[in-house]
C-alpha cells in the first residue's frame, strides 16, 4: 500500500519559505498600523468595533469596496473620525480605486497591497486559493488575475531558479507565459547563474480538460474533498465522523501519516488498510502487557505519544470512512459511477440521459444533476435538441426557473451545449442509440460519433487512449496506470497530456490531439540550454493548472511520479472540484 | 487604541482562512489540531513561542528576501513609485521586514504629509512599531517583558543590504510624472501599479494604441484601468463601435460594467452590439435582487416580451405565471393556517413560504395540501399540471412522494389505478414500480402496501431483489414458489425468523407435493 517513493526519486524543493515570506511581509503592513487587537470576519454586516483604526485585508472586488465604503460614509456621516487602511491581496485593482473614489473615501483610506498569491497547502502543492479565477477567466474572459500568476511564476524562479524546460497548453496559458516571460525581461538577469532546482514546468488551462474535473471523485483525498469540502488544505469532520458532539478542523497534508498513506488510494482499498493499521497499533499497544517497570517507562515516555497520535488519526478517518460510505450508499453511488463510465465510453446514451432526466424530476442535488448534464454535453460534443430543451425545462421546474441564467453561462464557457440542428449523422447516432443497450452495439454509437467529428472528446479518448482495454478485474490494489484513480475506466486527459508530452519532451507527433483541443495557437515548447540543470532538477516538474486542479488529477500525476522516478510539484489557482465548478457557473447561490 | 482588522469573505470562503492557515494567525486561541500542525516539523509556522527561534526564522527569511532583488524596485523613477495611480502617497510593498520609520527623516516628513492630508491628528503620536512593539505582542495583545528588542534592531547585524522601501517620502521628490511616456511605457508602469496619468492620450488613435498595448500585454487590470478611462473620455457611441472589433477588451468591459453594476450601461451596449440574447437576460437577471413577491411580480412581467429565444420565452411566461400563482395560494392559505379551521394546516403546519419555489416543489406542496380540489382553482394540482404542462411521470412521482408522506395509501392506490373502456381495471405507473417501491418505502409505508407494488413490478431480478430488500416475505416465497426453485426457498429459510407464520408457509410448501421442483 502506500507506494514508497523510488529510492532515487529526486527531493522536493523547500516551499515553507513563501510561507515565511509571505508572513513577514504582512507583520510588517500591519505593524504600520497600530496595534492590531482583534480580528474580524466580514459578512456584509454593519460593523462592529470602537477601535480608531481599521484595517481591511481584502481581495480586489467591487463588492468589498462598497462594504468599505458604506461604513467609512455612515462614520463621516456620524461625525466621527477614524483611520482606515485595506490592504489588498495579492493586489490592488483600477476598478477597485475608481469605485473608492466614485463613493468619496479616496483619501480617506489609504491602500496597500500583500502579494501573497502561493499558499503552500502540501509540500508538493501550492495554491494561489482564488477560486475565482476559474468564473473570471472562463466565464467573463477577463484576464485580471494573469499577472497574478506570471507574478507567482516569477516568485518561483526567483527563488527556485530557472526553468530550463517549459510546456503549455491553452489560451490563457500562453498569456501568462508571456507575461511571465515579460516580467523577467524587465528584471532582467534575475534568474541567470541560478542553478536550476525545477527541470520542468507545465501550464495548462482548465478548459483543456472539463471532463477530468467533472467526475466523481474515488481516490480517498479526493472523495473526502468532494464529501466533505477540503478548505486550505484542511477539513471540518462533523460530529457523525468524530463520533463526538463536536466538529473537529483536521489538517490533511503528508504531516498526518496516516491520511498520507491513504490520501492516493482508491477508496476500495482503505478499509482494508486502516482496519490492518487498527490492528497493528492494537498489537503494539498490547505489549506493554508483561513489561517491567523500566520498559513500561520507555514505553510511555517514547512511543506512548505516537501511539495515541496514530490512534486518534486512524479512528478519524475510520469515521470518515464509514460517513462516505454511508452518504454514498444513501445517493446510491454505484449506480452513478456506472452512468459517468457509461458517459465517458460513450455507450448507452439513451439510458444515461433517462439517468439524468430522473435525477432531475426527483429534484436530487441540483449541482450534480448539473455536473451529469454537463459531463453528457461534452462527451457527447453537445446535446441533441430534443433532449436539450427536455432536460432544461425539466432543470427549470425541478430548481427553479431562475437558473435559465445558469444555462446561458454554462453556454458561454462551452459546458453544456446544444449541437447545431441539422447535423445528419449525429441524427443517425441518437437513432442508432436509442435502439443500441447493450456495450458491444454501443461501440457502433461509438464510430459514428467519431465520424460525426464534432465529438472530440470521443476523438481525443481514442487518440490517447483514455479508456483503458481491460481483460478481467482491473486490479486497484496493484494500479497499473493513472485509470486506478477512476477505478480503472478512465485516464485523465489532463494527465495523460502531461505525460505525453514530457516523454517527448515536446507536442511533436500531438499534432491531431492539439488541434481536437482546439489549441493549436496555444500549444507551446520553450527549451533553454540544460548545462547548468541537474539530472536530478531535471527529474522535478511544476505543473501549473490555470482553473484549478482537482485531488484526482493530483493523484494520478504522482502516480506517474512514482512509475518514471520523477517528483510532480502543482500549482493551481485553487483546489477544485466538479462541485465548485458547477456552483462557480450557477447564477443563484443557494 | 487599537485596530480591528478585517478580513473578508468573498466566494463563500473567507480569504482570513487561508492567512489563518497559512502562516498561523488565529482568530480564536488555537485547537489542539492547529497547534500541532504549526509545531510540527516541515510546515513550520510562526507561533511566537520561542524568542530564539522565531529570530533565527526571521533572520533567514530576510536573507532570502534580500535576495529578491526583483521586488524591490531601485532603478532611478524608484521614488514614483510611493504614488499610486492618482497621485495618493501609499505605503508600498515591501518584502523586508526592516521598518524603515523613525531611521530616516525623509520618511518622517513623509507621514506628516500623510498627516496633514489625512487629518489625523493622532497619528503623529502613534509610537514607532519598530521601538516599542515586538511582533509576539503584535498579536498577543500584550507586551511581554523582555521582547521589545526590536526586529530590526536585532537584525541589524545581518551583512545582507535592505531592500526596503521607504514609505511616502516628500513632495518635492515626486517627479512630474505626466510626461511623456509611450503607450508601451505607461502600459508597463500600470502593470506594474505604478502611478501613471492617461490624460494625455487624447487623440482617439492615442487611445485606441493605449488600448492595444494593454491588451497585447494580456494583464486584465491594466485593460480595464484603459477601459475605464476610455469610458470616461470617449462617448459611448464611439467607445462601443471601437470595442465591437476589439472582443478581448470588450470581454473586460462588459464583465467591468457588470461588477460596478451599471446596468444601463451594459444593456446599450448589448442593444449596440445587437447581441438581443443577453441584453434580455441581462434584464431578467434584476429580478434576483427584487425582495418583494409583487414588486417581483411586476418585473417579471416586463420580461416577458423581451428578446429571448422561442425556448426561454416559454420559460420566462413560465416563471411569471408561477409567481403570480404562488402570490395567490401563499396569500389564500397564510389566512387558512391562522384561522386554524383547515385541519391539515393544523396537523402539518407549513415549514416555509411557497413563494419564489420551483414548480415541482409547488406542485408537491399542491398534492399535499390542495390535493382534492377541484380543476378550476388555482391551487389544485391538476390546474398545475395543466397550465405548466407537467408531463405525466413527473406528476405521478411528485404527487406520490406527497400522498406517501400523508400515508394516504388510497391516493397512492387510484394513482395508478385505470380503468379500460370495459371497466376492467388494471394497475399501471409511468414511473415504473420499481420506482414507486422506493419511494413508498422512503415514506415507511407498511410492508402489505409495500407487497402490493413490489408484485408488479415486470422484472422477476428485480422483484425479488426489492422484496428481499424491504422484507415482503411473502413476494419472496411466492415468488420462488413459482420459480419452483426450492433450493432458494430453503435458503431463504434460514432468513425469517424462527416460527413465525412466514417460517410455516414454507414448510409447508417444502413439504407439499403439488409442486415439481426445478431443483
Amino acid at each position: 500500500m502506500a507506494f514508497p517513493h523510488r529510492p532515487d526519486a529526486p527531493e522536493l524543493p523547500d516551499f515553507s519559505m513563501l510561507k515565511r515570506l509571505a508572513r513577514d511581509q504582512l507583520i510588517y503592513l500591519l505593524e504600520q498600523q497600530h496595534e492590531v487587537d482583534k480580528l474580524y470576519k466580514v459578512e456584509n454586516k454593519p460593523a462592529l468595533s470602537s477601535n480608531e483604526q481599521l484595517c481591511f485585508l481584502v481581495r480586489p472586488r467591487i463588492k468589498n469596496m462598497r462594504y468599505i465604503a458604506s461604513l467609512v460614509n455612515a462614520d463621516k456621516l456620524a461625525g466621527r473620525t477614524r483611520k482606515y487602511k485595506v490592504i489588498f491581496s495579492p493586489q490592488k485593482f483600477y476598478a477597485c480605486e475608481m469605485v473608492l473614489e466614485e463613493e468619496g473615501i479616496y483619501g480617506d483610506v489609504s491602500c496597500d497591497e500583500w502579494a501573497f498569491s502561493l499558499l503552500p497547502l502540501d509540500v508538493d502543492l501550492l495554491s494561489m486559493e482564488l477560486p475565482e479565477f476559474f468564473r473570471d477567466y472562463f466565464l467573463e474572459g477577463d484576464q485580471r488575475w494573469i499577472n497574478t500568476v506570471a507574478q507567482a511564476l516569477h516568485l518561483l524562479s526567483t527563488l527556485y531558479g530557472p526553468f530550463p524546460n517549459c510546456y503549455g497548453i491553452g489560451r490563457c496559458a500562453k498569456m501568462a507565459y508571456e507575461l511571465w516571460r515579460n516580467l523577467e525581461e524587465e528584471e532582467d538577469g534575475e534568474t541567470k547563474g541560478r542553478r536550476p532546482e525545477i527541470g520542468h514546468i507545465f501550464l495548462l488551462d482548465r478548459d483543456v480538460d472539463f471532463v477530468t474535473a467533472l467526475c466523481s471523485q474515488v481516490v480517498y483525498e479526493g472523495l473526502v474533498d468532494d464529501t466533505f469540502r477540503i478548505k486550505c488544505g484542511s477539513v471540518d469532520f462533523g460530529p457523525e465522523v468524530t463520533s463526538s458532539d463536536k466538529s473537529l478542523k483536521v489538517l490533511l497534508n503528508a504531516e498526518d501519516k496516516v491520511f498520507n498513506e491513504i490520501r492516493n488510494e482508491h477508496f476500495s482499498n482503505v478499509f482494508g488498510f486502516l482496519s490492518q493499521k487498527a490492528r497493528n497499533l492494537q498489537a503494539q499497544y498490547d505489549r506493554r502487557r508483561g513489561m517491567d517497570i523500566k520498559q513500561m517507562k520507555n514505553f510511555v515516555s517514547q512511543e506512548l505519544k505516537g501511539l495515541k497520535q496514530e490512534h486518534r488519526l486512524l479512528s478519524l478517518h475510520i469515521g470518515a470512512c464509514e460517513s462516505i460510505m454511508k452518504k454514498k450508499t444513501k445517493q446510491d453511488f454505484q449506480e452513478l459511477i456506472k452512468t459517468e463510465h457509461a458517459l465517458l465510453e460513450g455507450f448507452n446514451i439513451r439510458e444515461s440521459t433517462s439517468y439524468i432526466e430522473e435525477h432531475i424530476d426527483r429534484q436530487v442535488s441540483p449541482i450534480e444533476s448539473l455536473r451529469l448534464m454537463c459531463l453528457l454535453s461534452i462527451t457527447e460534443n453537445g446535446l441533441i435538441p430534443k433532449d436539450y430543451r427536455s432536460l432544461k425545462t425539466q432543470y427549470l421546474q425541478s430548481y427553479g426557473p431562475e437558473h435559465l441564467l445558469t444555462f446561458s453561462n454554462l453556454r458561454r464557457a462551452g459546458l453544456l451545449t446544444e449541437q447545431a440542428p441539422g447535423d445528419t449523422l449525429t441524427a443517425v447516432e441518437s437513432k442508432v442509440s436509442k435502439l443500441v443497450t447493450d456495450k458491444a452495439a454501443g461501440k457502433i454509437t461509438d464510430a459514428f460519433s467519431s465520424l460525426a467529428k464534432r465529438s472530440n472528446f470521443r476523438a481525443i479518448s481514442k487518440k490517447l487512449n483514455l479508456i483503458p482495454r481491460v481483460d478481467g478485474e482491473y486490479d486497484l490494489k496493484v494500479p497499473r496506470d493513472m485509470a486506478y484513480v477512476f477505478s480503472g475506466a478512465y485516464v485523465p486527459l489532463s494527465c495523460r497530456i502531461i505525460e505525453q508530452v514530457l516523454e517527448r519532451r515536446s507536442w511533436q507527433g500531438l499534432d491531431e490531439v492539439v488541434r481536437l483541443l482546439n489549441c493549436s495557437d496555444f500549444a507551446f515548447t520553450d527549451m533553454t540550454k540544460e548545462d547548468k540543470a541537474s539530472s536530478e532538477s531535471l527529474r522535478l516538474i511544476l505543473v501549473v493548472f490555470l482553473g484549478g486542479c482537482t485531488f484526482s488529477e493530483i493523484s494520478a500525476l504522482r502516480f506517474l511520479g512514482r512509475e518514471k522516478g520523477h517528483r510532480f510539484i502543482f500549482l493551481t489557482t485553487a483546489v477544485t472540484n466538479s462541485a465548485r465548478l458547477m456552483e462557480a457557473m450557477s447564477e443563484v447561490k443557494a | 487604541t487599537t485596530t480591528g482588522l478585517i478580513l473578508f469573505f468573498q466566494s463563500g470562503r473567507p480569504l482570513g482562512a487561508g492567512v489563518r492557515l497559512g502562516l498561523g494567525l488565529r482568530m480564536n486561541r488555537t485547537k489542539g489540531d492547529e497547534e500541532e500542525y504549526w509545531n510540527s516539523s516541515k510546515f513550520k509556522a510562526f507561533t511566537f513561542d520561542d524568542e530564539d527561534d522565531e529570530l533565527s526564522q526571521l533572520k533567514e527569511s530576510k536573507r532570502a528576501v534580500n535576495s529578491l532583488r526583483d521586488f524591490v524596485d531601485d532603478d532611478d523613477d524608484d521614488d514614483l513609485e510611493r504614488v499610486s495611480w492618482s497621485g495618493e502617497p501609499v505605503g508600498s510593498i515591501s518584502w523586508s521586514i526592516r521598518e524603515t520609520a523613525g531611521n530616516s527623516g525623509s520618511t518622517h516628513e513623509g507621514r506628516e504629509q500623510l498627516k496633514s492630508r489625512n487629518s489625523f491628528s493622532s497619528y503623529a503620536q502613534l509610537p514607532k512599531p519598530t521601538s516599542t512593539y515586538s511582533l509576539s505582542s503584535f498579536f498577543r495583545g500584550r507586551t511581554r517583558p523582555g521582547s521589545f528588542q526590536s526586529l530590526s534592531d536585532a537584525l541589524s547585524d545581518t551583512p545582507a543590504k535592505s531592500y526596503a522601501p521607504e514609505l511616502g517620502r516628500p513632495k518635492g521628490e515626486y517627479r512630474d510624472y505626466s510626461n511623456d511616456w509611450s503607450p508601451s511605457d505607461t502600459v508597463r508602469r500600470l502593470r506594474k501599479g505604478k502611478v501613471c496619468s492617461l490624460e494625455r492620450f487624447r487623440s482617439l488613435q492615442d487611445k485606441l494604441q493605449l488600448l492595444e498595448e494593454a491588451v497585447s500585454m494580456h494583464d486584465g487590470n491594466v485593460i480595464t484601468a484603459v477601459l475605464i478611462f476610455l469610458k470616461r473620455t470617449l462617448s459611448k457611441e464611439i467607445l462601443f463601435r471601437e470595442l465591437e472589433v476589439r472582443q478581448v477588451a470588450l470581454r473586460h468591459l462588459i464583465h467591468f460594467l457588470k461588477e460596478i453594476g451599471d446596468q444601463k450601461l451594459l444593456l446599450d451596449l448589448f442593444r449596440f452590439l445587437d447581441r438581443t440574447e443577453e441584453l434580455a437576460l441581462s434584464h431578467y437577471r434584476e429580478h434576483l435582487n427584487i425582495q418583494d413577491p409583487d414588486k417581483r411580480k411586476e418585473f417579471l412581467k416586463t420580461c416577458v416580451g423581451l428578446p429571448f429565444s422561442a425556448e426561454d420565452s416559454a420559460h420566462i411566461q413560465d416563471h411569471y405565471t408561477l409567481l403570480e400563482r404562488q402570490i395567490i395560494i401563499e396569500a389564500n392559505d397564510r389566512h387558512l393556517e391562522s384561522a386554524g379551521q383547515t385541519e391539515i394546516f393544523r396537523k402539518h403546519p407549513r415549514k416555509a413560504s411557497i413563494l419564489n419555489m420551483p414548480l415541482v416543489t409547488t406542485l408537491f406542496y399542491s398534492c399535499f395540501y390542495h390535493y382534492t380540489e377541484a380543476e378550476g382553482t388555482f391551487s389544485s394540482p391538476v390546474n398545475l399540471k395543466k397550465t405548466f404542462k407537467i408531463p405525466d411521470k413527473q406528476y405521478v412521482l411528485t404527487a406520490l412522494a406527497a400522498r406517501a408522506k400523508l400515508r394516504a395509501w388510497n391516493d397512492v392506490d387510484a394513482l395508478f389505478t385505470t380503468k379500460n373502456w370495459l371497466g376492467y381495471t388494471k394497475k399501471r405507473a409511468p414511473i415504473g414500480f420499481h420506482r414507486v417501491v422506493e419511494i413508498l418505502h422512503k415514506n415507511n409505508a407498511p410492508v402489505q402496501i409495500l407487497q402490493e407494488y413490489v408484485n408488479l413490478v415486470e422484472d422477476v431480478d428485480t422483484k425479488l431483489n426489492l422484496a428481499t430488500k424491504f422484507k415482503c416475505h411473502d413476494v419472496v416465497i411466492d415468488t420462488y414458489r413459482d420459480l419452483k426453485d426450492r433450493q432458494q426457498l430453503l435458503a431463504y429459510r434460514s432468513k425469517v425468523d424462527k416460527g413465525s407464520a412466514e417460517e410455516e408457509k414454507i414448510d409447508a410448501l417444502l413439504s407439499s407435493s403439488q409442486i415439481r421442483w426445478k431443483n
